[in-house]
């Protein structure tokens, strides 16, 4: 009994330090600058080193170049929507004030990046397939995350209480987490037109490392960008929360 | 026994995404067939298709297999599609994708003809993982260390 009580007490704990608003504010204004330099930093490296000296594919030729952006776009479509799964968990569980606020602000970027890779995909699969679209395993589960993203987006913001909103958001957001283990494993339980994983945890890359390097620096690039957005918008949404709070108070006192 | 609230929506949550998992597996398990984008040779051998029916079907290009011409002021293309089992000829008369080569991968649509070869009204590339500069292909050949299918120069 006193075991089952206290556990998830203390993990309550944690969590609520930083669920505190005016702490993540506090925090954020002061990570926030390096973020974003960082970010940029690293996606100007990254993509000028794989567009401008990185060397050509032996049978693509230029167009594989395209993969600097496409592929860490893609790669921040699957993890963006990972966050905010967790998001929703936290939102759903613990009913943690700002993990609901993350997870409205985290769909629009991810809906973004997933528009960034399909459109590189489609732009790379014209000249290399001979189409621009196809409807295989990966591209299809690929859509509906772009799908679930805009289905998220619309969602929280239905409602005229926000609170509702994320409860119908956070639950639609957890529905699609099937979709993710579909995306990743498509290429390998079906036969599709797109390629397998070029780099992955347990062999070796099968791309020469002149070409591997200002991808990671490019999907490095793209992931604290994808952070420095995400932490822009929630506290601008944070502190719209603030000014909403003190006109609903200023009003009530004007009443009073 | 009490449970706190947090635990409960907890245990609900991971009951219910626990039902999903498995909901979407049975589902995917069920459609297993249906989720193939084409069918290789060796599929093709052991379970033909009817004659006529469209379906996709994807491979390596045999090496030495392609023979190109022109028709009606078309090009038109005969080559043989293997997974390293089976083979399947495949007519196509039209513009053949950049990417299309002896010994890359490639995906037809089209249907079986009585003769067992297959008349292709669209082919697309496919392109595998390895993406290496052609100097690397060239001294991976000079070792001999040169592994992929076939030859694409």
């Amino acid at each position: 009994m006193n075991q089952i009580a206290t556990s998830p007490a203390r993990t309550g704990h944690v969590l609520h330090r930083f669920a505190n608003p005016g702490r993540f504010l506090r925090l954020a204004a002061r990570v926030q600058p390096y973020l974003t330099v960082a970010a940029l930093v690293l996606l100007v490296v990254g993509i000028g080193w794989g567009m401008f000296f990185a060397p050509a594919d032996r049978i693509q030729h230029d167009a594989m170049r395209i993969i600097y952006i496409h592929v860490p776009a893609a790669w921040l479509a699957s993890s963006g929507y990972l966050a905010l799964a967790v998001c929703s968990v936290l939102s759903l569980v613990w009913r943690h004030p700002l993990a609901d606020l993350a997870a409205a602000e985290i769909s629009p970027v991810g809906a973004a990046v997933t528009a960034v890779a399909l459109a590189t995909g489609s732009i790379w699969g014209r000249p290399m397939w001979g189409a621009w679209w196809v409807w295989d395993a990966r591209l299809t589960s690929v859509l509906v995350l772009f799908f679930l993203y805009l289905g998220h987006v619309a969602l929280v913001r239905a409602f005229d209480d926000p609170e509702r909103g994320q409860r119908a958001g956070a639950i639609l957001a957890l529905v699609g987490v099937v979709n993710l283990p579909i995306i990743k494993f498509s290429v390998d339980w079906w036969n599709t037109l797109h390629q397998p994983a070029s780099i992955t945890l347990s062999g070796s890359p099968t791309m020469d490392s002149r070409m591997l390097w200002p991808l990671l620096f490019s999907a490095l690039g793209f992931s604290l960008g994808f952070g420095a957005l995400v932490m822009a918008r929630l506290r601008a949404a944070v502190m719209e929360r603030r000014i909403r709070g003190l006109l609903l108070a200023q009003a009530r006192e004007g009443n009073a | 026994m009490a449970m706190s609230r947090k635990h409960r929506r907890l245990v609900v949550l991971l009951v219910c995404l626990a039902g999903l998992g498995a909901a979407t597996a049975f589902a995917l398990t069920a459609l297993r067939d249906n989720m193939v984008f084409f069918l290789a040779p060796a599929d093709i051998a052991s379970k033909a298709p009817s004659v006529g029916r469209t379906f996709r079907i994807g491979g390596l290009v045999e090496t030495g297999s392609v023979a190109q011409a022109r028709q009606d002021g078309k090009p038109v293309a005969r080559f043989r599609v293997t997974d390293g089992k089976a083979a399947v000829t495949v007519d196509y008369a039209g513009v053949l994708p950049d990417l299309f080569r002896e010994g890359q991968g490639v995906v037809a649509l089209g249907a079986l003809r009585a003769d067992g070869t297959f008349q292709a009204s669209e082919v697309l590339a496919k392109h595998d993982e390895t993406y290496m500069p052609p100097e690397v292909a060239d001294a991976l050949k000079k070792s001999g260390q040169w592994n992929p299918p076939a030859n694409t120069r």
